[in-house]
Formats: structure tokens, sequence, C-alpha cells
């Protein structure tokens, strides 16, 4: 008899297919988490070099602190959603500090970024709109657009022209938005925001940035690429995640519109799904501030970035993009990616490994994510650790520049 | 007889790893293996070909070459009329 899951047999296969000896990614379990750049995995003191903790705030003792006094003054949770019982005092500070931090704009704070993408995408754009997304978009973004009615056009990643050609066609003016992100958390490459919204406003599009990746990474006060860019006054909605530099959980939509506040009636994943505890708001709100007023934190993680990156490069590894926060390390045979990710994981590094379709090009990717709470010294570990496993695996077969 | 079957047909050549005899009705998924990215990349290909926008939205109902050139038929004509 056919079984509901007979369809993910491939994916099973799949699976099986990798070879993992002793260690996969999915059985990885942080055993005891010591600092934001280490924790004991499978026994053994591991750096992280794939978590996405950009600041290195997850134990900033200001976070600690004002999580831990919501935590005693507001209970562990709101058990309710934001049009119901489940809007504090705190998620309405955190929503107002966000806008504050973008310029004097409006703010809806999410349960998680994934939601704060549905329910903006999915909600703005109507039957007769049209949604107009970079390729290599976010799965959350992808399925904003399958929940919305909106017709969906798809353009080549990060290229300028070839989006300008697809509003050409189009031809649909303001109901257009388009959908791009700021850093691409794979392999690690910006945006050429400038260039994208000049195309946009020769269209008159909307542009809506996802900064979940590039939030307190770029820009002068940790914006994002909007602000380095300089085009902050010209992007109608940026959306993020307190996932990644805010060091916890949520995500935010920032708008100018003056209908904005509307969305908090129409979109259901904000409507129909409970709050953020206290504590998560509260540690995320000293976060957003710490991030805006406290810029050495961005100075260090761009440091460390820049070191992996010269340092991989030096090595002789093929990497994905110029120097960001995201250092993806290209390899070219499957298998081979997945036996180094399991050697550089017994060898005290963890990396994320991202293989197809999660990646672009069909890509195999080792995947590093930087912190500014990484030490000099664990940099340059992380470095040495990878160019002798790929030395011995005869990755590497040049030597070193 | 669609117009677009024919032109599909080369754009399709050079993707056809497999090397599969293709006409109006092989299927994308299960004759050529294409995986959805696949998929996504040549519909970018189509657009530029015949200069029309072919949304997301259609892909589902898109199985076969043949109805790819059915849909780049009714597309191209509704830019033109």
């Amino acid at each position: 008899m056919a079984d509901l899951f007979d369809k993910f047999d491939p994916m099973i296969q799949a699976r099986e297919a990798l070879g993992f000896e002793d260690a996969s990614p999915i059985d990885v379990v942080m055993e005891e988490i010591i600092s934001p750049t280490e924790a004991v995995i499978r026994g053994e003191r591991t750096i992280l070099a794939g978590t996405n903790n950009y600041l290195g705030l997850t134990f900033d003792p200001r976070c600690i602190r004002a999580a831990h006094e919501a935590l005693d003054a507001a209970g562990t949770g709101t058990t309710g959603s934001r049009v119901l019982n489940g809007t504090y005092t705190g998620h309405k500070a955190l929503e107002a500090a966000l806008g504050k931090l973008y310029g004097g704009q409006q703010c809806m704070v999410f349960s998680t970024g994934f939601l704060a993408n549905l329910a903006s995408i999915g909600t703005l754009a109507g039957k007769d709109d049209f949604i107009v997304i970079d390729a290599d978009s976010h799965a959350s973004i992808y399925d904003a657009c399958k929940m919305s009615d909106a017709t969906i056009v798809r353009f080549k990643h990060n290229d300028p022209d070839d989006l300008d050609k697809r509003l050409r066609r189009l031809d649909a003016g303001g109901r257009v938005l388009v959908v791009v992100e700021g850093l691409y958390s794979m392999l690690g490459d910006k945006a050429p925001m400038k260039e994208l919204v000049e195309v946009k406003n020769r269209h008159g599009a909307a542009l809506m940035v996802d900064e979940a990746h590039s939030i307190g990474v770029f820009g002068e006060t940790g914006c994002g690429v909007v602000q380095e860019a300089g085009v902050m006054d010209d992007v109608e909605f940026v959306v993020g995640t307190f996932s990644k530099s805010v060091g916890t959980i949520g995500g935010y939509c920032v708008s100018r519109h003056p209908k904005f506040d509307i969305l908090r009636l129409a979109a259901r994943p904000y409507m129909f799904t409970a709050s953020l505890p206290p504590s998560v708001v509260a540690s995320a709100l000293k976060a957003v501030e710490i991030l805006g007023a406290e810029p050495q934190h961005r100075e260090k993680l761009w440091r460390n970035a820049r070191q992996l990156h010269e340092g991989l490069c030096r090595a002789g590894f093929d990497l994905g993009a110029p120097a960001s926060p995201v250092v993806a390390v290209k390899i070219a045979e499957r298998d081979m990616t997945v036996r180094l990710w399991e050697q550089l994981l017994k060898n005290g590094v963890y990396v994320n490994l991202a293989m197809p379709p999660a990646t672009p090009q069909g890509l195999n990717l080792l995947r590093c994510s930087l912190s500014a709470a990484h030490t000099e010294e664990q940099v340059a570990t992380i470095v040495s650790t990878f160019e002798r496993l790929a030395r011995s695996n005869s990755v590497l077969t040049k030597p070193a520049a | 007889m669609s117009n677009a079957l024919d032109e599909i047909i080369t754009l399709i050549a050079p993707h056809n790893r497999k090397g599969v005899a293709v006409a109006a009705a092989t299927t994308f998924a299960t004759d050529l293996e294409w995986d959805s990215l696949t998929v996504m990349d040549f519909v970018a290909e189509m657009e530029d070909h015949f200069d029309i926008i072919i949304p997301l939205n259609l892909l589902p109902d898109l199985e076969t070459v043949g109805q790819v050139a059915d849909a780049v038929n009714e597309l191209t004509e509704k830019k033109n009329g």
C-alpha cells in the first residue's frame, strides 16, 4: 500500500549515500556552550566557525541581565498573539528602538525572521501585484511567494541589468515588490544595492531588503547593506532577524509607508502565532542598542573576517566571494566535502556543510561564519586546520602562496 | 502544433545531459531529470529568448515540453495582442 512517506525515498537514499563515517551534521549536539565561539561537541572542545553569531552578543552580560530581569518581572512567555494579549511594553520598546535605528521609521516585530518574510512579502503583494525576487533568495522568501496571490518573477542573482529587463517587460510600476537580500548567506556575497535601487526607482517599484545576515555587520550604526550603500531613504521595506547579530530569535520589518500599521491586521503570520517571550524581547532590545552604539564589535568582526579570508586564500582555497563575515570554501567533489567537514569537526573546528539544493550553482561548500568574539588565535587555528586537512586529502596540491 | 515548440527543443539541447530524444510529450522532471533549480534557470533563458515573462506560478502546471510551448505561445500572443 502506498505510504505518505514514499515520496521521501529519493531523499532518504541521497542522505544515506553521503557516507558520513561517524558524525553527520544533523546529529551534531552542542553538549556544552563554553562561549560564543566554543562548545563541547562529541565530548571535545570545538571552535565554532558556523554560527551566525556575528557580534558575539549571546553572552554579553548586559543582554543576559536584561533577559533575566524581564524573565523575573514578566514570566516565561506571553501565551498569546500580538493582536490579543501578546503585546507587552517590551515589544513596543523594541519596535521603537529599531524604528529609531533606521532613522525614524515604523517597525513591526515578529516571532521569527522566517515569519517576518512570510508576513510582509506574503501580505503586501496581492492578486493583481507582482513580486520580483533574486534567484538566490532564502527559502522563507520563496515560501512567502508561494503564500501570496501575486504573480512571481525571478531575476538573475545580483544582476541589476537582468532586473531592469524583467521590470521593463512587466511594466507594472507601483504594483511591483522587488525582494533582495543584503548579504547572501551561503556564498557571503553582497547585493549591488546602489545599482538595484537605481533600477527599481526607474520603474517605480518598491524594494524590500532582507538584512538577516547584514544587520549589525554593515553600515555606520549597523543597519545593514542599505546603510553602507547610502540608500536607506530609497528602500521601502527592510526585514531582518534577531537570530544572528542580535543573538536571540525573532524578526522585524521597518518602513516609512503611512499605511504600514495596517499589516498588523492583515498579516496572518503576525496575528496567528504567539508573540516573543519577554526575556527574548529584552535581550534583543539591549543587543539592538549595543549594535547601534558600539562599532567596535563590527570592526573586530571585520578584522576576523579578513584574517580568515586572506588565510584561506593564501592557502590556495577557492572562496565564494570577497571577504565578509561569511566565508564559503568551495570543494569540487561532494564526497570530499563530506569527508573534510567530518575531519574538521574531529579536529576541533565546526563549520556548516552546505550542499545542493540549499546552495546556488550546485556548489558544495564548507561555510564558515565569523564572530567578533573569535580571537586572532582561533581564526589562525581555523585556517591551519583547514589547510592541514585539505593537504592530507590532496585537495590542496599547490604550495601555499 | 505550437510555434514555439521547435525553438524550445533547440534551447533544451545544451542542457540535455542524458541525451534524451525531446518531443512535446517529454517531461522535465522524469525524462530530462531536471531539478527545480535547473527548471527555473531554463525558464529565465526562455524569457530572454522570447522576450516574455513566465511567472513562477505557472511552473507546477508545466510538466512537459509541449505544455511549456503552449504557455509560451499564449504569453507571446498576450504580449503582441
